[in-house]
Formats: C-alpha cells, sequence, structure tokens
C-alpha cells in the first residue's frame, strides 16, 4: 500500500491533515507504523478497521491532544508539534474523544456543559446563551437542557458532546467512533446533523473512526487501518473497485494481510433442523422490571425454541441486561414470569444457573488467573465431577483454540483470542442455554467470523440455545430470530428477512429504524434543520483569546465547573467539609499527653496512721483514682495483668514504726510497664508525690532545719499555664489539617481528570496552563478557608483553646497558607496518574515534612541536618509559629510580620513549578 | 453455603493478591519496615531539646549547671540577656528558658533557699511536658552534688523502689513496634478485602460470578477468609521474625492466644472492609474513606494514648469499636502475659461485634448487588 491520497473529485487542494512517517509507541507496544498520507478538506474522512488498530492514537495526534513521537504531522497548514502553531490553531479544531460522553462532565447538567465550553471559547454571556440555545434546538437536547449528562441515554451523550464541540464553529472537526453503542435512529440523527452542519459550513472538514462499516459507506473518503499501518486509502466505491467485494466488510478482510486472512471462511450458518422445534427453552411472559418510578423491562414476552440463535437488537441501556438478569434469575421480576425447560426462573433456586452460561460485554474474566486457572475456578464453581474436569478443560482449548495460550495471562492476549476464551469459560459446564451480551464488540471482522462459526456449531451441533445481544446489524442478521428492543419494550420478534419484508425496507437497519420512528410516535427526535440561522451568525470564535496569556474569563469557566463538580459528588464535598474537623478531633482527644485518673491500689501490710497517709498523698491527687485494696500478690498480678490497676503500692509491715525511729524503710511501687508513656508519666507522679511527702515528714520531724541548703526551681508553663494537651495540640493542628486535605483535594482535581479522561478537554482547548491551575485552585482556597474558620471556631469553642491574639493576623496567615497548600497538591497532581496514588502519594508528601520538620514536635531550632533544611524553608513552619503566636501568645501581625515573608514567597514558586511540569500534551 | 465454593474462590482471591505488586508491597512494608522503624524513630524521651539560659549569677554553681545541658537531650545552650527571653519564648526559637538570678550561689550557700526560674513553652507538646521534669532533675542533681559537701543532712530515711512491670525499662520501642503490628492488622485487613471486592467491581467480573451457582454469602466469606489469612500469617511472621528476632521483644504471653484473637478481630474488620468497599464507587472514593475511618480506629481505640484520659463519650462510643477490645486483648496478652481466663470478656465482645459488622456487610452487600 502506498497510502497516497486520491484525490476526491472537488475537493480543496490543500489537504486539511498531512501526514508524515508518523509513528507512535505506549511503552513497548507500537500503536501506529510509519503513517504516511493526506487527507483532503472540505469533505468527510472516515477511518476503519477494529478495535485497537490505531485509530485513536492517530486521531489524538491530529487534535494536538498527543506529542507526536515520530515523523511529521501537519494540521490547516502548520505543524502540530509547535506550539505555537497548536495555540492559533485550536480554537479551529473541534475533537470528541471516544466513549460515550468522554469529553462530558456527568454530574453536570447538559447545559452546564455546553456552557463550560463556551466560557473556554471566551464567548460573552449573550452571545453564549444564543449558540447554546440553538445548538440544543438543533440537536433536539434543548428539552434535556437540565439533565445531568450521566444520566443521558448514549445517543444523548453524543449529541451533547457534539455540542460541545461545535460551540466553537471550528474548522476542522475530529470524532472518535461518536457512534459506537448507539441505538440506530440516534445514530442515523447524528450523522444527518453532521451532514446538515457541513451544508452551512461547507468549509469544514470532518474526520471521523468508525467501528461500523456500514456507516463508512456514507463518508466521502476511507482510510482502513489495522495493526498501526494504513491498509488503503480511497473513496468507498474505489475500495470496492480495488478489491471487488460487494461489502465494506468483505472488502476490509480482503484488504488484511496474508497471515491474517488465512484460517478465515466464509462464514456459513447451516438452517436449523425442523425436529428440534418442539422443545421450548426460554419463555417470557409479560416481564417487567421497575427500579422506583423508571421501567426498564416494560411487558417483555417471547419464545425461544430449543436449539435457536435468539438476537436481542437494541442500543446501550435499553434493558437488554436487564431482561438477561431476569432471564437467569439475578433479578427477581416486577411483575410477569421467566421460564427455562417450563420450569419457573427462581432467583433463590440457584440450581438452575448451572444450565446457563453467561458472557458479558466487557471482558471480564480474571487477569489475574491464566488461561487454565480461570477454566478450572469455572468449572469447580459449576460443581463440575472432579475426575472430569481436566479432560473437559483440554476438551475446551482444542474446540476453541486456546492450547498455545493455556499458561498466558489474559492480558496478554489480543482481543479477539479474549472473546474465545470467555465463550470457552460460560460453555465449560456444557450449559443448556447460552447468554452472551454483546460478544464481538471491537472485534475485527476475520476473528468475528470465527467467533459466530464457533456458536453456529454450538447451536446446530449440540443443540444449545443461545441469547445473543448485538448493536452490529450485521450480526443480528446472523441470528435466526431477533427482537428489537427500545427504551424497555420489545418492538418486533421475528426473522431477520421477515422484518425488513414487513416494513419493505432495504436493510435491517432501516427496518429497525422504521420500527423506532413508530415507537417514539409523532415526536419530532430527528434533527431540526432551523431556517437559515446561521447566515444571521456573526463569524466564528473570536480569535484573540488563543493569544491572551492570561484570560480571566476561561480560568473562572474552570472554577465554576469544579465548584459544581465538588458540590455534587458527595464523598469528596464530604471530605472537604467534615474531613478536617473529624480528624482534628480524633488527634484532639487521640494524641493526649495528658493522664488522668489513672488507677491504683494499695497493698498496706503496715496499715497504721503513717502508712494511711502516705496512700491519702496518692489517692487524694487529681491523677489517680484508688481501687479496692489488694489482698496479696497474686491479687495484685491479676489485676496488674487485666490491666484493671496501673500501679500498685506496697507498704511494708512496720513502715509507720521504722520512720519514726529513723530507720531505712522501702515503699515499693510496681508500675505497668505495657504503655511506657503513660508509665513515665505515672513514675514522675509517683516520685513527686513522694518528694513531697518527705519534706512534709521531714519538716514535722525536724523543723525548718531541714530547709537548709535548698532552693526553689519555680517552674513557669508559659503561655499554657495548666498544661492541658488540646492547648498545646489544636494550634498546631490545624496547620497540619489544612495542609493535608486541601492539598490532597486539588490534587485529585487533576489527577480524577486525567484518570477520567476529561484532561483531553485541557489539551485541546485555548485554556493555558496557568489558568487551568490557577482556576481549579480557587474553589479550594475557599473551601479551605470555610475549613480554616470552622477549625479555628472548633478549637475554640468546643476545646475551649483560648485565643490571645490578632484573629485578623491568623486568617491572613491562612489564606496564604492554603494558597501554597493547594498549590503544592497541584504540582503533586503533575507527576502522578491515579487517584490511588494521589491520595497516598498526597498523604506522605504533606504528612511528614508538616509533622515532623515544622516544629510541630521539635522546635525547628532543634533539628540538623537534612530536617533542619526542610523545617526552614517549608512554610508549614511558620505558619505554626504564627498559629501559636497568635493562639496562645498574643501576638499580632507587627511581632510576627518575618514569618510571613516565606509564607508569600512560596505562592508564587508552587504555582510558577506547578505550571511548569503540567503538560499541554498526553505523553 | 458451600465449604468447597468458598475454598476455591478464596484460592482465586489468593492468586489474585499475589499478582498485585502493590499490595504485596502493602504488606510487606507494613509488617517489616514500618515496624522496625517505628521502632527504632521513636525519639527518646527528649530529643535536642532548645533550651536557653539567663546566668545573672556567672557563679560555679551557674556554670556547673549550664554545662550540665549537652545533646543529644538538649541543645548546647544559648546564653541570652534577659531582655531577650520574651521575643525568643515567642517567636517559638526555646522551649526552655532557664533564669538564674544574681547572687544564686550565696543566697544557696547561706540557706535562703533562692529561686531559679524555667520557663517552658508549654505550647509545646511533648517537649515541653517530659522535658520539664528533666531539666528540674538536672538542675536539682548539680546543685545537691554542690551541696554535698556543705550539707548537714537532716531527712527522712525513706525509699521508694519503682519498678516497672512487664517492660521494666519503659522501653518504648517494644511498645510501638507491638503497636504497630496491631495497627498494621486492622488497616491491612480493611484495605485487601475492600480492595478484593472493589477489583472485582471494577473488572465487571462480580457479575460475573452472580451468574454461576454461587451465592453472594459464598463471596463475601471467601474475601474474608483468603485475606484474613493472608493479614494473619504476615502478623505472625512479623511478631516472630521482626519482633521476637530482629527486636528482640520479649513477647510475655501466648502467641497462640493471640493469633486466635487476631483472628476474631480480622472477622470483624474484614466485613469491616466490604462494607466500606458497598458504600465507596470506586477505589479512589475507599481511599478517602479509609483515612476517615482508620484515623480514628487507629488513634481513639488506646493504642496509642490512654483511653482513660480521653472524655467519657468518647471512650463509650468506640467501646463498637473491635479495635477497642483488640488492642486491649493484645495489650494484655503480649505484655502482661495474660491467659484466656483474663482476656475472655475482649472474645467475647470481639465476636459479638464481628457477628453484627458480619451480618450488616452481608445486608449491604446483597443490597449493592441489586
Amino acid at each position: 500500500m502506498t497510502g497516497r491520497p486520491i484525490e476526491p473529485s472537488g475537493s480543496a487542494p490543500t489537504p486539511v491533515v498531512r501526514l508524515d512517517a508518523v509513528g507512535l509507541s505506549y511503552g513497548q507496544t507500537r500503536a501506529l507504523e510509519n503513517v504516511t498520507l493526506d487527507m483532503p478538506s472540505g469533505c468527510t474522512v472516515g477511518l476503519i478497521g477494529p478495535d485497537g488498530v490505531g485509530k485513536s492514537s492517530l486521531l489524538s495526534l491530529v487534535a494536538g491532544a498527543r506529542v507526536v513521537q515520530d515523523g511529521h504531522v501537519e494540521v490547516l497548514g502548520g505543524d502540530i508539534a509547535d506550539a505555537l502553531h497548536r495555540q492559533a490553531a485550536c480554537p479551529r479544531i473541534a475533537y470528541m474523544p471516544q466513549g460515550l460522553g468522554k469529553n462530558l462532565y456527568p454530574t453536570l447538567s447538559v447545559f452546564e456543559n455546553v456552557d463550560f465550553f463556551a466560557r473556554l471559547f471566551g464567548h460573552d454571556r449573550q452571545e453564549r446563551e444564543r449558540r447554546i440555545g440553538e445548538l440544543l434546538e438543533r440537536t433536539g437536547m434543548a428539552r434535556f437542557a437540565n439533565r445531568p449528562a450521566g444520566k443521558l441515554s448514549g445517543g444523548m451523550k453524543q449529541k451533547t458532546g457534539l455540542c460541545c464541540a461545535l460551540i466553537h464553529d471550528p474548522d476542522l472537526l475530529i470524532l472518535d467512533e461518536p457512534t459506537t453503542g448507539v441505538d440506530p435512529l440516534s445514530r442515523r440523527q447524528f450523522w444527518e446533523l453532521i451532514d446538515d452542519i457541513r451544508r452551512d459550513r461547507p468549509g469544514m472538514s470532518v474526520i471521523v473512526a468508525t467501528a461500523y462499516m456500514e456507516e463508512a459507506a456514507r463518508f466521502d473518503w476511507l482510510v482502513a487501518m489495522d495493526a498501526g499501518r494504513v491498509l488503503a486509502t480511497g473513496t468507498p466505491n474505489e475500495l470496492l473497485a480495488q478489491t471487488g467485494a460487494e461489502t465494506l466488510d468483505a472488502a476490509f478482510i480482503a484488504l488484511l494481510p496474508e497471515e491474517k486472512r488465512r484460517g478465515h471462511r466464509a462464514l456459513i450458518i447451516p438452517p436449523r433442523s425442523a425436529e428440534s422445534d418442539g422443545d421450548i427453552a426460554i419463555e417470557a411472559v409479560n416481564l417487567t422490571m421497575r427500579f422506583g418510578d423508571f421501567t426498564a423491562v416494560d411487558n417483555v414476552s417471547f419464545r425461544i425454541p430449543r436449539g435457536e440463535i435468539f438476537g436481542f437488537l437494541g442500543s446501550n441501556g435499553c434493558g437488554k441486561t436487564t431482561t438477561m438478569k431476569m432471564l437467569t434469575g439475578l433479578l427477581p421480576a416486577s411483575e410477569g414470569t421467566a421460564s427455562l425447560f417450563g420450569r419457573a426462573v427462581d432467583p433463590n433456586d440457584i440450581e438452575v444457573r448451572r444450565r446457563v452460561g453467561y458472557m458479558s460485554q466487557a471482558f471480564s474474566l480474571y487477569t489475574e488467573l491464566t488461561v487454565r486457572q480461570n477454566l478450572d475456578l469455572h468449572a469447580r464453581l459449576f460443581r463440575m465431577e472432579r475426575g472430569a474436569i481436566a479432560d473437559r478443560i483440554a476438551e475446551m482449548a482444542e474446540r476453541f483454540g486456546l492450547r498455545e495460550v493455556m499458561d498466558v495471562l489474559p492480558d496478554a492476549l489480543p482481543l479477539g483470542i479474549r472473546q474465545r476464551l470467555s465463550l470457552a469459560v460460560a460453555t465449560i459446564h456444557s450449559p443448556d442455554i447460552l447468554i452472551l451480551d454483546e460478544p464481538t464488540s471491537g472485534v475485527d471482522p476475520v476473528a468475528r467470523d470465527g467467533f459466530w462459526q464457533i456458536l453456529s456449531d454450538l447451536s446446530r451441533k449440540d443443540n444449545v440455545t443461545i441469547f445473543v445481544s448485538t448493536h452490529f446489524m450485521n450480526e443480528a442478521e446472523l441470528c435466526d430470530r431477533i427482537s428489537l428492543m427500545h427504551a424497555g419494550k420489545v418492538l418486533v420478534s421475528d426473522t431477520p428477512a421477515a422484518i425488513i419484508e414487513k416494513r419493505s425496507a432495504a436493510t435491517l437497519d432501516d427496518a429497525f429504524v422504521a420500527y423506532l420512528e413508530d415507537a417514539i410516535g409523532g415526536e419530532p427526535m430527528a434533527a431540526t434543520p432551523l431556517a437559515a440561522p446561521r447566515e444571521a451568525a456573526p463569524p466564528a470564535a473570536p480569535s484573540s483569546p488563543g493569544a491572551r496569556f492570561f484570560d480571566a474569563r476561561r480560568m473562572l469557566a474552570y472554577t465554576r465547573r469544579e465548584s459544581l463538580e465538588l458540590w455534587r459528588d458527595p464523598i469528596r464535598a464530604t471530605l472537604a467539609i467534615v474531613g478536617s474537623l473529624v480528624l482534628m478531633i480524633v488527634l484532639g482527644y487521640g494524641i493526649n499527653m495528658d493522664v488522668e485518673d489513672l488507677t491504683f491500689a494499695v497493698l498496706d501490710r503496715d496499715d497504721t496512721t503513717v502508712s494511711r497517709d502516705y496512700v491519702l498523698q496518692v489517692a487524694g491527687s487529681r491523677y489517680f483514682t484508688e481501687k479496692a485494696p489488694i489482698t496479696d500478690y497474686d491479687d495484685l498480678d491479676r489485676r496488674m495483668r487485666n490491666g484493671e490497676i496501673s500501679l500498685a503500692i506496697e507498704i511494708p509491715p512496720g513502715f509507720g514504726r521504722n520512720v519514726a525511729r529513723g530507720h531505712d524503710v522501702a515503699i515499693g511501687a510496681w508500675i505497668d510497664g505495657a504503655m511506657p508513656a503513660r508509665a513515665e508519666t505515672v513514675r514522675g507522679y509517683v516520685q513527686g508525690m513522694h518528694q513531697t511527702w518527705l519534706m512534709q515528714k521531714a519538716r514535722e520531724l525536724y523543723g525548718d532545719a531541714a530547709t537548709v541548703g535548698r532552693f526553689q526551681l519555680v517552674v513557669r508553663y508559659r503561655y499554657n499555664p495548666d498544661v492541658q494537651s488540646l492547648v498545646a495540640m489544636v494550634p498546631a493542628m490545624i496547620p497540619l489539617l489544612l495542609m493535608m486535605i486541601p492539598a490532597m483535594l486539588a490534587a485529585l482535581s487533576v489527577v480524577r481528570e486525567k484518570e477520567l479522561g476529561s484532561i483531553i478537554n485541557f489539551y485541546v482547548t485555548p485554556v493555558s496552563r496557568l489558568e487551568f491551575l490557577v482556576g481549579k485552585q480557587v474553589p479550594y482556597v475557599a473551601l479551605a478557608m470555610l475549613n480554616f474558620l470552622l477549625l479555628a471556631a472548633f478549637g475554640i469553642f468546643v476545646f475551649g483553646v483560648p485565643f490571645t491574639g490578632s484573629f485578623l493576623t491568623l486568617t491572613t496567615a491562612a489564606l496564604l497558607y492554603v494558597i501554597f497548600a493547594t498549590g503544592l497538591g497541584l504540582v503533586i497532581s503533575t507527576f502522578m496518574s491515579s487517584q490511588i496514588a494521589a491520595i497516598f502519594g498526597t498523604t506522605l508528601i504533606t504528612m511528614i515534612p508538616t509533622f515532623q520538620y515544622s516544629g510541630l514536635i521539635d522546635p525547628v531550632s532543634s533539628l540538623q541536618g537534612f530536617g533542619a533544611v526542610i523545617g526552614n524553608i517549608y512554610p508549614s513552619s511558620y505558619f505554626i509559629t504564627i498559629s501559636r503566636g497568635t493562639f496562645s501568645k498574643a501576638l499580632d501581625f507587627g511581632d510576627l510580620a518575618t514569618t510571613f515573608i516565606p509564607l508569600v514567597i512560596a505562592i508564587p514558586v508552587t504555582l510558577g513549578l506547578g505550571a511548569a511540569l503540567l503538560k499541554k500534551q498526553a505523553g | 453455603m458451600r465449604i468447597d465454593h468458598v475454598f476455591h474462590l478464596g484460592i482465586k482471591e489468593l492468586r489474585g493478591l499475589a499478582r498485585d505488586p502493590i499490595m504485596l508491597v502493602l504488606i510487606v512494608y507494613a509488617f517489616t519496615i514500618a515496624n522496625y522503624t517505628a521502632a527504632n524513630s521513636v525519639p527518646e524521651t527528649l530529643n535536642r531539646a532548645a533550651i536557653a539560659v539567663v546566668d545573672e549569677d556567672q557563679s560555679p554553681v551557674s556554670s556547673r549547671i549550664i554545662t550540665a545541658f549537652y545533646p543529644p537531650y538538649f541543645v548546647v545552650p544559648r546564653m541570652i540577656d534577659l531582655s531577650e527571653m520574651d521575643g525568643r519564648m515567642d517567636a517559638g526559637l526555646d522551649t526552655f528558658a532557664l533564669n538564674i538570678p544574681p547572687n544564686f550561689q550565696r543566697d544557696l550557700l547561706a540557706g535562703r533557699a533562692p529561686e531559679i526560674q524555667l520557663n517552658i513553652d508549654a505550647t509545646r507538646m511533648s517537649q515541653a511536658f517530659s522535658g520539664g521534669g528533666y531539666v528540674q532533675a538536672i538542675v536539682s542533681s548539680e546543685i545537691d552534688e554542690f551541696l554535698s559537701r556543705h550539707r548537714a543532712g537532716a531527712s527522712v530515711p525513706v525509699d521508694l523502689e519503682l519498678r516497672a512491670r512487664f517492660n521494666p525499662e519503659l522501653n518504648k520501642g517494644w511498645f510501638t513496634a507491638i503497636t504497630n503490628i496491631i495497627n498494621s492488622i486492622t488497616m491491612l485487613s480493611i484495605v485487601l478485602t475492600g480492595a478484593a471486592l472493589i477489583r472485582e467491581r471494577e473488572h465487571g467480573t462480580i457479575e460475573h460470578l452472580l451468574v454461576m451457582p454461587i451465592t453472594p454469602a459464598e463471596i463475601m466469606v471467601s474475601k474474608i477468609w483468603s485475606m484474613a489469612f493472608v493479614v494473619l500469617v504476615a502478623s505472625a511472621s512479623a511478631l516472630v521474625f521482626v519482633a521476637q528476632g530482629l527486636l528482640s521483644i520479649p513477647v510475655q504471653g501466648s502467641l497462640t492466644l493471640f493469633l486466635l484473637g487476631a483472628s476474631v478481630h480480622l472477622f470483624a474488620t474484614t466485613s469491616m472492609g466490604i462494607y466500606l468497599a458497598t458504600v465507596a464507587g470506586s477505589m479512589p472514593q475507599f481511599g478517602l474513606l479509609l483515612m476517615l475511618a482508620l484515623f480514628p480506629l487507629r488513634a481513639l481505640s488506646g493504642g496509642m494514648t490512654p483511653r482513660e484520659s480521653m472524655p467519657e463519650f468518647i471512650q463509650n462510643i468506640m467501646l463498637a469499636a473491635p479495635n477497642t477490645h483488640f488492642v486491649a486483648m493484645a495489650q494484655a496478652i503480649l505484655f502482661r502475659g495474660a491467659g484466656i481466663d483474663v482476656v475472655w470478656p475482649q472474645f467475647l465482645a470481639l465476636i459479638a461485634i464481628g457477628a453484627v459488622l458480619f451480618t450488616f456487610s452481608l445486608w449491604r452487600f446483597r443490597q449493592s448487588l441489586r
């Protein structure tokens, strides 16, 4: 294949995209290899091929979302690797990534989503409302403007995504599998919408990737891809002519390299023999499932005879999976009955599940188990006879062509083989019924035909009843009979040929659309072209914003969106608001150095006034609570062991007499050493009380002479005269908590976007790094300040810590500090790629310096080496000083002015670092 | 419930865990490195406490006092003026400021009982609290020694023989190492079980299990036993090899009894892990929930500071947490050598809490599968 373009007649002479020797690798995997091609402008270019051949990689390179590794990518007349050109060109490019609603924010409403994009492209309020109104009207989404994007059907999500993409009148529209998983009517509407928009803007170029070959026939020019290489290019007719095939599917197979085609035979499913008809395998009568107000499955009935391949056709979310769950007894039906082989399905009867094999939509085997282990586990769980398992596994390996890969982990296998493995697992226990949920999504045509060959064998040879759901029409055509399903209802059930005939349609697709239109009734779901509204529209998006360094409007667009998202995410919002309070209570009570109400008991073998006086000395203190006297050593031993007493005092016989005579005598004291910190405190208390008692006794016995040569050590506990833990802890906990949680939330905010994929919006829109970071930071700073006020109020009013200094000073410092903390979180987010890593990473990075090196426990002045360096530059040190100063030491701004300087310096440093480290393209 | 299903599913969990490097590292780290460093990095009671001295006496006794402060307990004392003292303490530069007044030695020898002033920055937690006693003891002993030739003794000859039981040297390393094992048991059992459920859900394999002849109870019990088993093996080896071997901590009681208690505790905490995983939709949410759940369990269960110094209502609330009983039991067995005759109430409490948590989690788990 040369990959040289064949110019479609009448198209503009300069190609919109030129690729020259483009290559791309993800680690060891080569996604694109030496792709050279020119895409004509002003028309619809289609990229065709199964999943994983490099279509999405190619599109993300063209959109500027991914860094060009090898070769040269020219888009709209400039090098996309050049940041300046990217900046100039990105307001002219719109990119809709793969995945239903991938560029949307699920908690935001349709309007809010589109509005966010409009703000990014710098339209003013009036212009925004006009454009959004028009686009929503045109796509038929106006009625759903207030619905959260996450609750839309697949088709509606894609229309909303398209609104977001079209908001700035792009010259190049890039759509990555926009209709995968969408019902045929919505799919058709989607393409009519695109055609309609192209009529208004004939200059606009559209590049589309698709896995539906039947869809590709309507594009102007096609690029067939396989394994990161271009197989062929040309108009659909040229490709058909080149291969001499009748359909694009067949043409694609013909274009595949020799080794892939080998073993491929045209798929023939023999007709069913009539004799097996009598037996009904699956029967549903008026099956209904309601979740609250929502009816997921509405009055569905069908009968499937044994050995039939029955297709269930419908879009994502139409009720296919729910119906299947009711058939398997996973879900009890709200109404109606389902029966298998004439026996009603009872959800509690798990025996029936042994007769059913199930293969779910996504690859859902254990990727941590090898192929053999997966088969073995399932065989055992289906209670196969132990002796038979090994033979059965060998048989399945043979039949499904898995022999060479038995000890390989599934992740290492190509998609087609994994699907075969799934099927092998689902049939390991020789079920009578096989339920397959979209089994061949994204599999290349050769593998798919092989897969269906196996299904055909199972049905025709083993008389297995197969219930298969799909949204591919060409797969539906292979079934004996199909049901068309939409919004919980079965529209029609019959053989594919009969359905086409009934509607006198050309294809099954057309027939399905006709049924859907009937079902939806008079409602104009189709795109409604407005009467020439575009002429009145002012010229396309203002070109200035792309060039500006910092645009407050774009920044605020992010601020607004971030706030809305945070507000609507219960777990993050809870953590943000009450998390720090909870932790403060926990730390306040948990790290408590006050030791009070310690239990002690006495073994008094003397029992005189003197000994009782001694005991009274201990019992009278507020630190100790006396328990029942100890009777003997065994009692002492037992009570210490179970932790009932933490101090035992033994007074020897003759104690009083010996003291009076001035003889040496010793009192024994046992301390529970299980908790050393507590034991040390106890020891201190006991020693202190012993000394006091001795002094008293000495004075009693010898008068004032005993004090000669003595001195007094006057201890002043400053700032916290009662020496309470909380007074010491609270002012230091506020800095700790204000560091940890705001930093973590800020870090999560960016990493979440990376994980969910919406970070692409940042890559392909004119937002600058600084706008992105500051925009995201603002809500978290506001939230952290709210947190600060809560923490301070809680400390002062609930914990009763006296506040003696200037609150304004503390608040100002807190503001600077949380700006730093959130900024640090954003810096961390630039090099973390998963949320879990961000959570643990941020905890480590913020906790250790704040806890160890910021004067929380040991003052910075007593640190040395590395710790001292960190302690001196880390802003927490200074904020702790300010917090303690204002809380306990009655200081105000005048006393603390110099400690503010490091806080002020830290802000631009983190912000600059974050902006420098953040990538404006995917690696 | 069928035992063979529970067994095979549990083996599957173990295989899955064996291929999850992050979790393996976490387990090994929690029971070895974290343990070892926790035992060894606990600062001795006092570490380089910042002290400053205002010496207005400049006498032999005052210089004797000053030279008695030296690292590692204290930094070398900074000599400052009386006028500097307040400012330095306000700025948090010194934790202690000792003020020796003019004519201190003369007054001392004359029996006038002069005053030395010790200023302590009491906002500084541990240093202030424990260091205060040290400073007093050092000053007293220096002065006593100085006076020993001059003093005409008159005192009461009563000795106080203080002995700490179970940990005679009050070695904090012992305590932190054992406490760390106790905490790791809780942390890991929750994390591993929760992660096992979430991993299954994120991969979509849970749905797969449900169409097989398996009940939710079997799925849950298989996760519980397998993860509890891992934690139990890891903690037993941590006790034997790290605590007893490497750190030579004398474990007093019966290891078997402790492990039996730990199994009962694990029954409760693994159920809690399942519960948290049903609440959290995804791994990140689980991570956030963990922070909110583990902190209180750790700090308020009596493992860090004694329960009796916490407010009454916290003590009561924490009675519902398995940790509280487990910590009490573990301390009794491992430190004080208690037997079942002593710790049976904790066993009963753990069994009761575990049963409630298990039932509740199973109910939640069934709900979440709908």
